[in-house]
Protein backbone atom coordinates (compact mmCIF):
# COMPACT_ATOMS: atom_id res chain seq x y z
CA UNK A 1 0.00 0.00 0.00
CA UNK A 2 2.89 2.36 0.83
CA UNK A 3 6.17 1.93 -1.00
CA UNK A 4 9.41 3.87 -0.72
CA UNK A 5 12.14 2.97 -3.22
CA UNK A 6 15.70 4.24 -3.11
CA UNK A 7 14.72 7.69 -1.91
CA UNK A 8 17.23 10.45 -1.18
CA UNK A 9 16.63 13.96 0.07
CA UNK A 10 18.67 17.14 -0.31
CA UNK A 11 17.94 20.55 1.11
CA UNK A 12 19.47 23.51 -0.71
CA UNK A 13 19.81 26.53 1.56
CA UNK A 14 19.93 29.39 -0.93
CA UNK A 15 20.14 32.04 1.74
CA UNK A 16 23.08 30.37 3.42
CA UNK A 17 25.48 30.40 0.53
CA UNK A 18 23.63 27.73 -1.43
CA UNK A 19 24.71 24.97 0.94
CA UNK A 20 23.35 21.59 -0.14
CA UNK A 21 22.57 19.26 2.73
CA UNK A 22 21.98 15.62 1.92
CA UNK A 23 19.86 14.33 4.80
CA UNK A 24 18.72 10.97 3.47
CA UNK A 25 19.95 8.33 1.09
CA UNK A 26 18.88 4.87 -0.01
CA UNK A 27 15.60 4.85 1.91
CA UNK A 28 13.52 1.75 1.19
CA UNK A 29 10.41 0.42 2.85
CA UNK A 30 7.05 -1.03 2.04
CA UNK A 31 3.94 -1.39 4.14
CA UNK A 32 1.17 -3.85 3.32
CA UNK A 33 -2.54 -3.33 4.11
CA UNK A 34 -3.19 -4.19 7.78
CA UNK A 35 0.44 -3.69 8.70
CA UNK A 36 1.85 -1.12 11.11
CA UNK A 37 5.50 -0.14 11.03
CA UNK A 38 7.41 2.18 13.34
CA UNK A 39 10.12 4.57 12.25
CA UNK A 40 12.86 4.86 14.85
CA UNK A 41 16.17 6.66 15.16
CA UNK A 42 17.56 9.53 17.18
CA UNK A 43 16.00 12.91 16.72
CA UNK A 44 17.34 14.50 13.56
CA UNK A 45 17.83 11.09 11.93
CA UNK A 46 15.06 11.78 9.40
CA UNK A 47 11.89 10.12 10.71
CA UNK A 48 9.75 13.21 10.16
CA UNK A 49 11.48 14.02 6.88
CA UNK A 50 10.57 10.61 5.48
CA UNK A 51 7.01 10.93 6.74
CA UNK A 52 6.64 14.37 5.16
CA UNK A 53 7.95 13.06 1.86
CA UNK A 54 5.24 10.38 1.91
CA UNK A 55 2.63 13.02 2.81
CA UNK A 56 3.95 15.15 -0.05
CA UNK A 57 4.79 18.40 1.71
CA UNK A 58 8.48 17.60 1.27
CA UNK A 59 9.45 17.08 -2.32
CA UNK A 60 10.97 13.79 -3.45
CA UNK A 61 13.65 14.52 -6.04
CA UNK A 62 15.42 11.18 -5.99
CA UNK A 63 13.73 7.80 -5.92
CA UNK A 64 10.07 6.81 -5.87
CA UNK A 65 7.26 6.95 -3.31
CA UNK A 66 3.91 5.36 -4.01
CA UNK A 67 0.73 5.28 -1.90
CA UNK A 68 -2.05 3.07 -3.27
CA UNK A 69 -2.33 3.86 -6.97
CA UNK A 70 -0.67 7.27 -6.71
CA UNK A 71 2.99 7.93 -7.27
CA UNK A 72 3.60 10.74 -4.81
CA UNK A 73 7.07 11.57 -6.11
CA UNK A 74 6.61 13.88 -9.07
CA UNK A 75 2.80 13.88 -8.81
CA UNK A 76 0.78 16.91 -9.93
CA UNK A 77 -0.65 18.76 -6.95
CA UNK A 78 -4.21 17.71 -7.74
CA UNK A 79 -3.25 14.03 -7.56
CA UNK A 80 -1.87 14.57 -4.07
CA UNK A 81 -4.96 16.57 -3.08
CA UNK A 82 -7.16 13.69 -4.25
CA UNK A 83 -4.91 11.17 -2.47
CA UNK A 84 -5.15 13.08 0.81
CA UNK A 85 -8.89 13.48 0.50
CA UNK A 86 -9.75 9.81 0.25
CA UNK A 87 -6.74 7.54 0.75
CA UNK A 88 -3.98 8.95 2.92
CA UNK A 89 -4.61 10.28 6.43
CA UNK A 90 -2.10 12.12 8.60
CA UNK A 91 -2.11 12.78 12.33
CA UNK A 92 0.52 15.44 12.88
CA UNK A 93 1.72 16.85 16.17
CA UNK A 94 0.45 20.29 15.26
CA UNK A 95 -3.10 21.44 14.88
CA UNK A 96 -3.46 23.87 11.99
CA UNK A 97 -6.99 25.22 11.62
CA UNK A 98 -8.88 28.38 10.74
CA UNK A 99 -9.24 30.20 14.07
CA UNK A 100 -12.73 30.40 15.58
CA UNK A 101 -14.09 27.37 13.73
CA UNK A 102 -15.86 25.04 16.21
CA UNK A 103 -14.16 21.74 17.04
CA UNK A 104 -17.08 19.72 15.73
CA UNK A 105 -16.67 21.33 12.29
CA UNK A 106 -12.89 20.98 12.33
CA UNK A 107 -13.25 17.23 12.86
CA UNK A 108 -16.16 16.80 10.42
CA UNK A 109 -14.34 18.60 7.62
CA UNK A 110 -12.54 15.62 6.04
CA UNK A 111 -15.93 13.94 5.59
CA UNK A 112 -17.56 17.12 4.25
CA UNK A 113 -14.86 17.39 1.60
CA UNK A 114 -15.71 13.82 0.56
CA UNK A 115 -19.31 14.90 0.02
CA UNK A 116 -20.80 13.34 3.17
CA UNK A 117 -23.93 15.30 4.23
CA UNK A 118 -23.31 17.76 7.07
CA UNK A 119 -25.58 16.06 9.62
CA UNK A 120 -23.98 12.68 9.15
CA UNK A 121 -20.46 14.10 9.19
CA UNK A 122 -21.10 16.06 12.38
CA UNK A 123 -22.78 13.11 14.08
CA UNK A 124 -19.75 10.97 13.28
CA UNK A 125 -17.42 13.72 14.54
CA UNK A 126 -19.37 14.04 17.81
CA UNK A 127 -19.25 10.28 18.34
CA UNK A 128 -15.49 10.12 17.81
CA UNK A 129 -14.82 13.17 20.00
CA UNK A 130 -16.94 11.70 22.77
CA UNK A 131 -14.94 8.51 22.55
CA UNK A 132 -11.79 10.61 22.89
CA UNK A 133 -13.31 12.34 25.95
CA UNK A 134 -13.64 15.81 24.47
CA UNK A 135 -16.62 17.05 26.50
CA UNK A 136 -19.78 18.13 24.78
CA UNK A 137 -19.36 21.65 26.08
CA UNK A 138 -16.13 21.97 24.05
CA UNK A 139 -17.56 20.91 20.69
CA UNK A 140 -18.82 24.37 19.85
CA UNK A 141 -15.51 26.06 20.71
CA UNK A 142 -12.44 26.49 18.56
CA UNK A 143 -9.68 23.95 19.39
CA UNK A 144 -7.08 26.73 19.21
CA UNK A 145 -7.88 27.51 22.85
CA UNK A 146 -7.53 23.88 24.02
CA UNK A 147 -4.73 22.28 26.02
CA UNK A 148 -2.01 20.36 24.19
CA UNK A 149 -3.55 16.98 24.97
CA UNK A 150 -6.99 18.11 23.85
CA UNK A 151 -5.62 19.53 20.60
CA UNK A 152 -3.85 16.26 19.97
CA UNK A 153 -7.09 14.33 20.41
CA UNK A 154 -8.82 16.69 17.97
CA UNK A 155 -6.05 15.92 15.47
CA UNK A 156 -6.51 12.22 16.08
CA UNK A 157 -10.27 12.49 15.56
CA UNK A 158 -9.63 14.24 12.22
CA UNK A 159 -7.27 11.48 11.17
CA UNK A 160 -9.63 8.65 12.09
CA UNK A 161 -13.01 10.06 11.03
CA UNK A 162 -12.60 8.63 7.54
CA UNK A 163 -11.36 5.03 7.12
CA UNK A 164 -8.22 6.02 5.20
CA UNK A 165 -6.52 2.96 3.65
CA UNK A 166 -3.13 4.47 4.57
CA UNK A 167 -2.23 6.43 7.71
CA UNK A 168 0.77 8.41 8.92
CA UNK A 169 0.93 8.93 12.68
CA UNK A 170 3.43 11.35 14.21
CA UNK A 171 3.62 10.64 17.95
CA UNK A 172 -0.11 9.98 18.33
CA UNK A 173 0.10 9.22 22.07
CA UNK A 174 2.70 11.80 23.07
CA UNK A 175 0.80 14.05 25.48
CA UNK A 176 -2.09 11.81 26.49
CA UNK A 177 -3.06 10.43 29.89
CA UNK A 178 -3.38 6.67 30.36
CA UNK A 179 -7.09 6.49 29.60
CA UNK A 180 -6.91 8.52 26.40
CA UNK A 181 -3.75 6.74 25.36
CA UNK A 182 -5.65 3.46 25.63
CA UNK A 183 -8.48 4.83 23.46
CA UNK A 184 -6.02 5.96 20.79
CA UNK A 185 -4.25 2.59 20.80
CA UNK A 186 -7.66 0.98 20.28
CA UNK A 187 -8.41 3.28 17.35
CA UNK A 188 -5.10 2.36 15.75
CA UNK A 189 -5.76 -1.36 16.32
CA UNK A 190 -9.18 -1.00 14.73
CA UNK A 191 -7.64 0.75 11.72
CA UNK A 192 -5.13 -2.10 11.38
CA UNK A 193 -7.91 -4.66 11.64
CA UNK A 194 -9.85 -3.02 8.81
CA UNK A 195 -6.73 -3.20 6.64
CA UNK A 196 -5.10 0.22 6.93
CA UNK A 197 -1.38 0.42 6.17
CA UNK A 198 0.17 2.50 8.97
CA UNK A 199 3.52 4.22 9.43
CA UNK A 200 4.09 5.73 12.84
CA UNK A 201 6.66 7.56 14.92
CA UNK A 202 6.24 6.43 18.54
CA UNK A 203 8.52 7.49 21.35
CA UNK A 204 6.11 5.55 23.54
CA UNK A 205 7.93 2.18 23.48
CA UNK A 206 5.09 0.16 24.97
CA UNK A 207 2.73 1.49 22.28
CA UNK A 208 5.27 0.60 19.60
CA UNK A 209 5.61 -2.94 20.99
CA UNK A 210 1.89 -3.45 21.06
CA UNK A 211 1.02 -1.99 17.62
CA UNK A 212 3.91 -2.44 15.28
CA UNK A 213 4.73 -5.47 13.18
CA UNK A 214 8.14 -4.13 12.22
CA UNK A 215 10.53 -1.40 13.22
CA UNK A 216 12.60 0.51 10.69
CA UNK A 217 15.57 2.45 11.99
CA UNK A 218 16.01 5.42 9.67
CA UNK A 219 19.64 5.80 10.81
CA UNK A 220 20.30 3.27 8.04
CA UNK A 221 19.19 5.96 5.55
CA UNK A 222 21.37 8.70 7.01
CA UNK A 223 24.26 9.51 4.70
CA UNK A 224 27.74 9.36 6.18
CA UNK A 225 28.85 12.88 6.84
CA UNK A 226 32.31 13.87 5.74
CA UNK A 227 34.17 16.11 8.18
CA UNK B 1 -36.73 27.96 -5.29
CA UNK B 2 -34.69 29.25 -8.21
CA UNK B 3 -31.58 29.87 -6.19
CA UNK B 4 -31.37 26.38 -4.79
CA UNK B 5 -31.76 24.96 -8.27
CA UNK B 6 -29.07 27.22 -9.58
CA UNK B 7 -26.74 26.17 -6.81
CA UNK B 8 -27.37 22.50 -7.40
CA UNK B 9 -26.76 23.06 -11.08
CA UNK B 10 -23.46 24.72 -10.20
CA UNK B 11 -22.50 21.88 -7.92
CA UNK B 12 -23.18 19.35 -10.65
CA UNK B 13 -21.08 21.25 -13.16
CA UNK B 14 -18.21 22.02 -10.94
CA UNK B 15 -17.70 18.87 -8.95
CA UNK B 16 -18.40 15.81 -11.05
CA UNK B 17 -16.17 13.68 -8.83
CA UNK B 18 -18.07 14.49 -5.67
CA UNK B 19 -21.19 12.76 -6.90
CA UNK B 20 -19.77 9.31 -6.19
CA UNK B 21 -16.91 9.65 -3.72
CA UNK B 22 -16.78 5.94 -3.01
CA UNK B 23 -16.70 4.81 -6.62
CA UNK B 24 -13.43 6.43 -7.65
CA UNK B 25 -11.96 8.22 -4.68
CA UNK B 26 -8.63 9.25 -6.18
CA UNK B 27 -10.01 10.26 -9.56
CA UNK B 28 -9.53 13.95 -10.24
CA UNK B 29 -11.70 15.74 -12.84
CA UNK B 30 -10.66 15.24 -16.45
CA UNK B 31 -10.64 18.77 -17.89
CA UNK B 32 -9.18 21.91 -16.35
CA UNK B 33 -11.62 24.74 -15.74
CA UNK B 34 -9.00 27.30 -16.71
CA UNK B 35 -5.90 26.87 -18.87
CA UNK B 36 -3.50 29.77 -18.85
CA UNK B 37 -0.73 29.75 -21.44
CA UNK B 38 2.13 32.21 -21.76
CA UNK B 39 0.26 35.24 -20.44
CA UNK B 40 2.45 38.33 -20.74
CA UNK B 41 1.64 41.96 -20.01
CA UNK B 42 4.10 44.81 -20.50
CA UNK B 43 3.82 48.35 -19.18
CA UNK B 44 5.91 50.10 -21.80
CA UNK B 45 9.33 48.53 -21.38
CA UNK B 46 8.57 47.21 -17.91
CA UNK B 47 7.31 43.69 -17.25
CA UNK B 48 3.88 43.43 -15.63
CA UNK B 49 3.83 39.66 -15.81
CA UNK B 50 5.70 37.39 -18.19
CA UNK B 51 5.05 33.95 -19.65
CA UNK B 52 2.68 32.74 -16.93
CA UNK B 53 1.16 29.31 -17.57
CA UNK B 54 -0.92 27.04 -15.34
CA UNK B 55 -4.01 24.84 -15.29
CA UNK B 56 -6.73 25.29 -12.67
CA UNK B 57 -8.94 22.28 -12.03
CA UNK B 58 -12.56 22.27 -10.84
CA UNK B 59 -12.82 22.70 -7.08
CA UNK B 60 -9.24 23.95 -6.69
CA UNK B 61 -8.13 27.11 -4.97
CA UNK B 62 -4.91 28.55 -6.40
CA UNK B 63 -3.06 31.08 -4.28
CA UNK B 64 -0.72 33.62 -5.86
CA UNK B 65 1.77 35.23 -3.50
CA UNK B 66 4.59 37.71 -3.93
CA UNK B 67 5.54 41.12 -2.65
CA UNK B 68 4.07 44.38 -3.95
CA UNK B 69 5.05 44.87 -7.56
CA UNK B 70 5.61 41.15 -8.19
CA UNK B 71 2.91 41.14 -10.86
CA UNK B 72 0.28 39.16 -9.02
CA UNK B 73 -2.47 41.75 -9.39
CA UNK B 74 -1.54 42.37 -13.03
CA UNK B 75 -1.88 38.64 -13.64
CA UNK B 76 -5.25 38.53 -11.89
CA UNK B 77 -6.39 41.46 -14.04
CA UNK B 78 -5.30 39.64 -17.21
CA UNK B 79 -7.07 36.42 -16.19
CA UNK B 80 -10.33 38.12 -15.26
CA UNK B 81 -10.59 40.25 -18.37
CA UNK B 82 -9.93 43.56 -16.65
CA UNK B 83 -6.54 43.99 -18.33
CA UNK B 84 -5.60 43.03 -21.85
CA UNK B 85 -2.41 40.91 -21.97
CA UNK B 86 0.04 41.44 -24.84
CA UNK B 87 0.42 37.72 -25.42
CA UNK B 88 -0.96 34.41 -24.25
CA UNK B 89 -4.19 32.48 -23.95
CA UNK B 90 -6.75 32.25 -21.13
CA UNK B 91 -8.93 29.27 -21.97
CA UNK B 92 -11.98 28.90 -19.77
CA UNK B 93 -14.33 25.90 -19.87
CA UNK B 94 -17.62 27.83 -20.16
CA UNK B 95 -20.85 26.16 -19.08
CA UNK B 96 -22.50 27.25 -22.34
CA UNK B 97 -19.90 26.45 -25.02
CA UNK B 98 -17.07 24.49 -23.43
CA UNK B 99 -13.44 25.73 -23.60
CA UNK B 100 -13.08 29.23 -25.08
CA UNK B 101 -10.09 31.59 -25.24
CA UNK B 102 -11.60 34.47 -23.29
CA UNK B 103 -9.08 36.93 -24.71
CA UNK B 104 -10.59 36.39 -28.16
CA UNK B 105 -14.17 36.91 -27.00
CA UNK B 106 -16.03 40.05 -28.03
CA UNK B 107 -16.52 42.50 -25.17
CA UNK B 108 -20.27 41.78 -24.65
CA UNK B 109 -19.59 38.04 -24.40
CA UNK B 110 -16.80 38.61 -21.93
CA UNK B 111 -19.07 40.80 -19.83
CA UNK B 112 -21.70 38.10 -19.85
CA UNK B 113 -19.08 35.64 -18.63
CA UNK B 114 -18.08 38.05 -15.88
CA UNK B 115 -21.70 38.13 -14.69
CA UNK B 116 -22.42 34.41 -14.94
CA UNK B 117 -19.55 31.93 -14.68
CA UNK B 118 -17.10 34.34 -13.05
CA UNK B 119 -17.02 36.49 -9.96
CA UNK B 120 -14.49 39.01 -8.71
CA UNK B 121 -13.99 39.85 -5.04
CA UNK B 122 -12.02 43.09 -4.64
CA UNK B 123 -9.81 43.96 -1.70
CA UNK B 124 -11.77 47.12 -1.14
CA UNK B 125 -15.48 46.28 -0.93
CA UNK B 126 -16.28 49.74 -2.31
CA UNK B 127 -14.84 48.60 -5.65
CA UNK B 128 -17.18 45.65 -5.81
CA UNK B 129 -20.35 47.09 -4.27
CA UNK B 130 -22.73 49.83 -5.29
CA UNK B 131 -22.59 52.03 -2.25
CA UNK B 132 -25.80 53.92 -3.01
CA UNK B 133 -27.92 50.78 -3.35
CA UNK B 134 -29.37 48.73 -0.47
CA UNK B 135 -27.76 45.46 0.63
CA UNK B 136 -30.63 43.52 -0.90
CA UNK B 137 -30.30 45.51 -4.12
CA UNK B 138 -26.60 44.77 -4.29
CA UNK B 139 -27.21 41.04 -4.05
CA UNK B 140 -30.28 41.07 -6.30
CA UNK B 141 -28.64 43.09 -9.04
CA UNK B 142 -26.51 40.23 -10.28
CA UNK B 143 -29.54 37.97 -10.42
CA UNK B 144 -31.42 40.57 -12.46
CA UNK B 145 -28.43 40.96 -14.74
CA UNK B 146 -28.67 37.27 -15.53
CA UNK B 147 -32.37 37.41 -16.29
CA UNK B 148 -34.25 37.02 -12.98
CA UNK B 149 -37.39 39.19 -12.96
CA UNK B 150 -39.63 37.95 -10.14
CA UNK B 151 -39.24 40.52 -7.35
CA UNK B 152 -40.31 38.20 -4.52
CA UNK B 153 -37.90 35.50 -5.57
CA UNK B 154 -35.01 37.90 -5.99
CA UNK B 155 -35.65 39.33 -2.52
CA UNK B 156 -35.88 35.84 -1.05
CA UNK B 157 -32.56 34.89 -2.66
CA UNK B 158 -30.99 38.07 -1.36
CA UNK B 159 -32.26 37.31 2.16
CA UNK B 160 -30.98 33.76 1.93
CA UNK B 161 -27.52 34.97 0.88
CA UNK B 162 -27.33 37.64 3.56
CA UNK B 163 -27.95 34.84 6.04
CA UNK B 164 -25.24 32.67 4.54
CA UNK B 165 -22.65 35.40 4.88
CA UNK B 166 -23.91 36.06 8.41
CA UNK B 167 -25.51 39.44 7.83
CA UNK B 168 -28.77 39.87 9.74
CA UNK B 169 -31.48 39.73 7.02
CA UNK B 170 -33.36 42.56 8.77
CA UNK B 171 -30.63 44.84 7.40
CA UNK B 172 -31.59 44.03 3.81
CA UNK B 173 -32.73 47.62 3.16
CA UNK B 174 -29.67 49.27 4.71
CA UNK B 175 -26.96 50.68 2.46
CA UNK B 176 -23.42 49.23 2.53
CA UNK B 177 -22.22 52.58 3.89
CA UNK B 178 -23.92 51.72 7.18
CA UNK B 179 -22.00 48.42 7.45
CA UNK B 180 -18.63 47.73 9.05
CA UNK B 181 -15.67 46.82 6.81
CA UNK B 182 -16.04 43.11 7.52
CA UNK B 183 -19.76 43.20 6.77
CA UNK B 184 -19.14 45.08 3.54
CA UNK B 185 -16.67 42.40 2.50
CA UNK B 186 -19.20 39.67 3.29
CA UNK B 187 -21.84 41.57 1.34
CA UNK B 188 -19.48 41.77 -1.63
CA UNK B 189 -19.03 38.00 -1.43
CA UNK B 190 -22.80 37.44 -1.33
CA UNK B 191 -23.28 39.75 -4.31
CA UNK B 192 -20.69 37.79 -6.25
CA UNK B 193 -21.75 34.27 -5.38
CA UNK B 194 -25.54 34.63 -5.63
CA UNK B 195 -25.53 33.83 -9.34
CA UNK B 196 -23.65 30.55 -8.81
CA UNK B 197 -20.32 31.33 -10.52
CA UNK B 198 -17.81 28.54 -11.13
CA UNK B 199 -14.65 30.61 -10.88
CA UNK B 200 -13.98 33.35 -8.36
CA UNK B 201 -11.08 35.80 -8.61
CA UNK B 202 -10.11 37.25 -5.24
CA UNK B 203 -7.71 40.14 -4.72
CA UNK B 204 -6.56 40.26 -1.08
CA UNK B 205 -10.09 39.42 0.17
CA UNK B 206 -9.06 39.54 3.82
CA UNK B 207 -6.68 42.49 3.49
CA UNK B 208 -7.56 45.54 5.53
CA UNK B 209 -9.73 43.57 7.98
CA UNK B 210 -9.14 42.95 11.66
CA UNK B 211 -7.63 39.52 12.26
CA UNK B 212 -10.71 38.38 14.16
CA UNK B 213 -12.90 39.30 11.18
CA UNK B 214 -10.39 37.70 8.80
CA UNK B 215 -10.73 34.32 10.48
CA UNK B 216 -14.48 34.36 10.14
CA UNK B 217 -14.26 35.37 6.50
CA UNK B 218 -11.71 32.63 5.79
CA UNK B 219 -14.01 30.04 7.28
CA UNK B 220 -16.92 31.39 5.26
CA UNK B 221 -14.94 31.31 2.01
CA UNK B 222 -13.71 27.79 2.69
CA UNK B 223 -17.22 26.53 3.31
CA UNK B 224 -18.58 28.22 0.18
CA UNK B 225 -15.76 26.87 -1.98
CA UNK B 226 -16.41 23.36 -0.69
CA UNK B 227 -20.20 23.42 -0.79
CA UNK B 228 -20.50 25.06 -4.21
CA UNK B 229 -17.56 23.21 -5.76
CA UNK B 230 -16.06 26.58 -6.70
CA UNK B 231 -12.62 27.13 -8.13
CA UNK B 232 -10.79 30.25 -7.09
CA UNK B 233 -7.70 32.26 -7.88
CA UNK B 234 -6.64 34.10 -4.75
CA UNK B 235 -4.06 36.87 -4.75
CA UNK B 236 -2.59 37.77 -1.38
CA UNK B 237 0.68 38.55 0.32
CA UNK B 238 -0.40 36.72 3.47
CA UNK B 239 1.16 33.25 3.67
CA UNK B 240 -1.09 32.24 6.59
CA UNK B 241 -4.16 32.94 4.45
CA UNK B 242 -2.94 30.79 1.55
CA UNK B 243 -1.94 27.99 3.91
CA UNK B 244 -5.53 27.78 5.15
CA UNK B 245 -7.36 28.52 1.92
CA UNK B 246 -5.33 27.48 -1.12
CA UNK B 247 -4.69 23.95 -2.42
CA UNK B 248 -1.95 25.14 -4.71
CA UNK B 249 0.43 28.04 -4.68
CA UNK B 250 2.34 30.14 -7.21
CA UNK B 251 5.11 32.42 -6.03
CA UNK B 252 5.78 35.49 -8.22
CA UNK B 253 8.73 37.81 -8.37
CA UNK B 254 9.46 40.47 -10.95
CA UNK B 255 6.46 39.43 -13.03
CA UNK B 256 7.50 35.80 -13.30
CA UNK B 257 6.43 32.64 -11.52
CA UNK B 258 9.51 31.44 -9.62
CA UNK B 259 7.92 28.46 -7.92
CA UNK B 260 4.61 26.61 -8.06
CA UNK B 261 3.18 23.51 -6.43
CA UNK B 262 1.09 22.08 -3.64
CA UNK B 263 0.66 24.83 -1.02
CA UNK B 264 2.18 22.99 1.93
CA UNK B 265 5.04 21.72 -0.23
CA UNK B 266 5.96 25.23 -1.38
CA UNK B 267 5.74 26.57 2.19
CA UNK B 268 7.38 23.64 4.03
CA UNK B 269 10.04 22.71 1.46
CA UNK B 270 10.59 25.81 -0.68
CA UNK B 271 13.01 25.25 -3.54
CA UNK B 272 13.66 28.73 -4.90
CA UNK B 273 15.86 31.24 -3.12
CA UNK B 274 13.13 33.88 -3.13
CA UNK B 275 10.50 31.50 -1.70
CA UNK B 276 12.94 30.45 1.04
CA UNK B 277 13.44 34.10 1.91
CA UNK B 278 9.70 34.77 1.87
CA UNK B 279 8.88 31.81 4.11
CA UNK B 280 11.71 32.51 6.54
CA UNK B 281 10.65 36.15 6.85
CA UNK B 282 7.23 35.41 8.34
CA UNK B 283 6.89 36.53 11.93
CA UNK B 284 5.72 33.77 14.25
CA UNK B 285 2.93 34.59 16.65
Amino acid sequence: MIEVRNVAKDFTLHNQGGTVLRVMEGANLSVAPGECIALTGASGAGKSTLMRMIWGNYRTDHGMIRVGGTEVSGAEPRRIIALRRATLGYVSQFLRVVPRVPTLRVVAEPLLSLGVPEKRAEARAAELLTRLRIGESLLGLSPTTFSGGEQQRVNIARGFIHPYPALLLDEPTASLDAQNRETVLHLIEEAKARGAAIIGIFHDEAARERLCDRVIDVTAFTPERIG
Amino acid sequence: MALTEALEETARHAAPDDAAPDAAPDQAPATPLLRVKGVTKMYGGRIGCAAVSFDLWPGEVLGIVGESGSGKSTLLGCLSGQLRPDAGEVIFDTSAQGPVDTLKLAEPQRRLLARTDWAFVHQNPRDGLRMGVSAGGNVGERLMATGARHYGRIRASAEDWLGRVEIDPTRIDDRPRQFSGGMQQRLQIARNLVSGPRLVFMDEPTGGLDVSVQARLLDLLRGLVRDMGLSAVLVTHDLAVVRLLADRLMVMKGGRVVEAGLTDQVLDDPQHAYTQLLVSSVLQV
